[in-house]
């Protein structure tokens, strides 16, 4: 089949299992947008920016477990990938993005709308590729699907020249890329298991320690089935929630900076910690020298360089979470509950997540979100004190339910990855969780839900203020409260009005559940609640950066 | 401490920029770095040396590993190998001196490989302290230019990475 390299590139895509793209075009791109006006069964989305484009097709990633796909075109579009495609990689999240770029003969010359792209990306994405022929482009797709998926998951980016896409070729479909410098190791070494399997069979205090890995290997029955077994109880990362329903009595909910007291308490004091598919983050241990320091520690984890990046390890495990669990299964031993077992319970009861009842707090409204869906809403959040409350308080059930920029901590990117996450998954209900602050920073996404009748629910937990930033000048920089005032915005509701969508404003507690009510009899467009809760809460637990468990504030030390 | 770190990577644009990155991301200054193509035109051969902290450069190369366009990295750390550096360097060379440089160039078991009426240009391989020794002798005549090809390396026997 003779045919261009723009028609190639759709055929690619539509071979790899794309049915739905995230983009916004522009000169270099025309060729492509021509290709795509007339094919069948690949959707493209119009975002209102292209960094828009980038977190949806993440959003879309995280909550269905396929690739997500956007597009932009070169120069400006190319460069409002970044903060998408650095998100998604720091959070190892499968994502194509494809990129118009100027005409192979005109590159390097400061051509109309010319950015180095792969340059540019070369740090935060997995791999990348500047495409000069169009006969590469069905095995390059190939690759690039591959490689984000397979291993350890993450961003790839394809940077194609426009006479790359005009010029023709003789397309037949690549499956099953062989990429010779490219095998990942999935499965565990069986000797390790088996020390694994007996360091778990030894130890009087053991604790299981998920992350985001879990999610993305599927990982999550395993994990379950190897906590009832042992009753070794389990806290997650951000990125690892749902990896065991947070309703489990084995869940101990996250650990860290803003975890439960329960879940550090048990990390401080385990002799042993099994760590599946995460990466001791900093924003996880705290300090590094006293973290778990009484533990001895098993990593499981797929990617080779994380093991003993920060933490020393005494048995590592090189593999995919699923594969290695599932081996890890056949050899251990059934536990019964221990004295430890009713130590971290005691913890539980002494130390559990509260909040007031004396106005309308950020945390209640995250609560009835909960209960309205009956925890099954998939959520995603902003960034900064929301976020973290969201973490704390809504127990999500299952894995790809919870949607958030851990590593990055990007700002800006809920609101177009609950949209991203509503493509993927039409049929579950989608929250948005925001603040203030975060929400402004895509806002122009507001159009595309409208638009394309995605009926997400966007709730504000309006504060006034850069409530985190705030948080912390009020507990280390002595209440000098620097740029951080946020009371001058817009009406919110009058906003989701003008973009098409229903706005609706809550400042009493007992208008809560009303609202979230009526927003989920809304289905044709999204719903922006204003909720405006207390203005000076701040999120406890707190770990202050860089510090240890000794150093934790259950609640605010005034 | 100094770590000689060979990779084998594809022979495609970009892949340098990719390695190179790593160094540079945290802050670690390369000392040399070789690169050519090997009996296998398709697979390029990096010879990079770079100081810094054992475990940091573990990392960096687990890192290096991870590139997809990487094929293999070997950290010489602690494996017998033989290294070698080629330099020329262009040393003033008046009638007066002209005999002495010979001699002692005869004595590197270097060469002379082009003669001005003012200078010679010498080309000596050895070890780097082999090369440094003749640069730190030659100096005194005054080095008008020099340029060295940074290290090569090879395990010895029989083992190859």
């Amino acid at each position: 089949m003779r045919i261009t390299g723009a028609q190639a590139l759709i055929e690619s895509l539509k071979h790899e299992g794309v049915d739905l793209v995230f983009g916004y075009p522009g000169g270099v791109m025309l060729p492509i947008y021509d290709a795509l006006y007339d094919c069948e069964g690949l959707r493209h989305i119009l975002v209102r920016h292209e960094q828009g484009g980038a977190h949806a097709a993440d959003g879309y990633a995280r909550a269905t477990g396929k690739v997500g796909v956007c597009f932009a075109t070169s120069g400006p579009g190319a460069t409002n990938l970044v903060t998408g495609l650095a998100t998604a990689y720091m959070d190892s999240i499968p994502i194509v993005a494809i990129t118009g770029q100027v005409r192979t003969t005109a590159l390097g010359k400061d051509a109309f709308q010319e950015a180095d792209i792969t340059g540019i990306t070369m740090p935060i994405t997995k791999h990348n590729y500047l495409l000069k022929s169009s006969a590469d482009i069905p095995r390059v797709v190939a690759e690039a699907f591959h490689i984000a998926r397979s291993g350890r998951p993450g961003p790839v980016l394809i940077d194609i020249p426009m006479d790359v896409s005009t010029g023709m070729l003789d397309y037949k479909p690549v499956t099953s890329p062989d990429i010779a410098s490219y095998k990942p190791t999935t499965t565990g070494h069986p000797r390790q298991i088996i020390r694994a399997a007996k360091a778990i069979a030894a130890a009087e205090r053991p604790v299981l320690y998920v992350g985001g890995g879990v999610v993305s290997s599927g990982a999550a029955p395993e994990v379950l089935e190897l906590s009832e077994r042992t009753h070794i109880l389990v806290t997650t990362t951000l990125l690892g929630k749902g990896a065991i329903p947070e309703t489990h009595p084995h869940s101990l909910g996250m650990l860290g900076m803003h975890g439960t007291a329960y879940a550090n308490y048990a990390v401080a004091h385990c002799d042993l910690l099994v760590a599946v598919g995460a990466r001791f983050d900093d924003r996880v241990t705290g300090k590094l020298d006293v973290f778990a320091q009484k533990a001895k520690v098993i990593h499981i984890d797929i990617d080779p360089a994380e093991i003993g990046k920060t933490v020393h390890v005494d048995i590592p495990i090189v593999g995919d979470s699923k594969t290695v669990l599932t081996g890890l299964l056949k050899r251990v031993e059934p536990r019964g509950e221990t004295e430890w077992n009713e130590q971290i319970m005691q913890w539980k009861k002494d130390y559990p997540l509260h909040y007031g009842d004396d106005g309308l707090y950020p945390q209640y409204v995250i609560e009835k979100i909960w209960e309205a869906t009956n925890g099954e809403a998939i959520v995603a959040t902003e960034v900064g004190q929301h976020q973290m409350w969201t973490a704390q308080f809504f127990k999500c059930k299952y894995p790809r339910q919870f949607l958030s920029s851990g590593g990055l901590g990007t700002m800006g990117y809920g609101l177009p990855a609950g949209i991203g996450a509503k493509f993927g998954c039409p049929d579950r209900e989608v929250f948005v969780i925001a603040g203030d602050g975060s929400i402004q920073m895509n806002i122009q996404e507001m159009m595309t839900a409208v638009a394309n009748k995605i009926a997400i629910k966007i709730a504000i937990l309006n504060n006034g203020c850069l409530g985190m930033v705030r948080q912390w000048q009020e507990l280390f920089y002595n209440q000098r409260y620097s740029g951080v005032d946020m009371t001058a915005q817009p009406d919110f509701v009058k906003l989701a009005e003008a973009y098409g969508g229903v706005g609706m404003r809550i400042e009493r507690k007992e208008d809560v559940e009303d609202a979230i009510r009526k927003s989920l009899e809304i289905t044709d467009r999204p719903v922006m609640m204003d909720f405006r809760v207390m203005s000076g809460e701040n999120v406890f637990p707190m770990i202050p950066a860089g510090q240890s468990i000794e150093e934790m504030m259950v609640k605010h030390p005034k | 401490m100094q770590h000689t770190i060979t990779a084998l990577v594809e022979n495609k644009p970009g892949v340098l920029a990719r390695v190179s990155g790593l160094f540079a991301r945290r802050g670690f200054n390369i000392e040399s770095l070789a690169v050519s193509i090997t009996d296998d035109p398709s697979v390029s051969r990096m010879t990079i040396v770079v100081g810094g902290d054992d475990s940091v450069l573990e990392q960096i190369t687990k890192q290096l590993h991870k590139l997809i366009d990487v094929i293999k990295v070997v950290d010489y750390k602690e494996i017998p190998i033989v290294e070698r550096e080629l330099a020329m360097i262009k040393v003033n060379a008046e009638a007066s001196t002209r005999a002495e440089i010979m001699q002692m160039v005869d004595i590197f078991r270097a060469k002379i490989i082009d003669i001005s009426d003012k200078t010679f240009t010498i080309e000596v391989t050895g070890s780097v302290d082999k090369v440094n020794a003749m640069e730190n002798l030659l100096a005194a005549y005054g080095i008008r230019e020099l340029v060295r090809t940074g290290r090569i390396a090879m395990m010895r026997g029989a083992r190859t990475p």
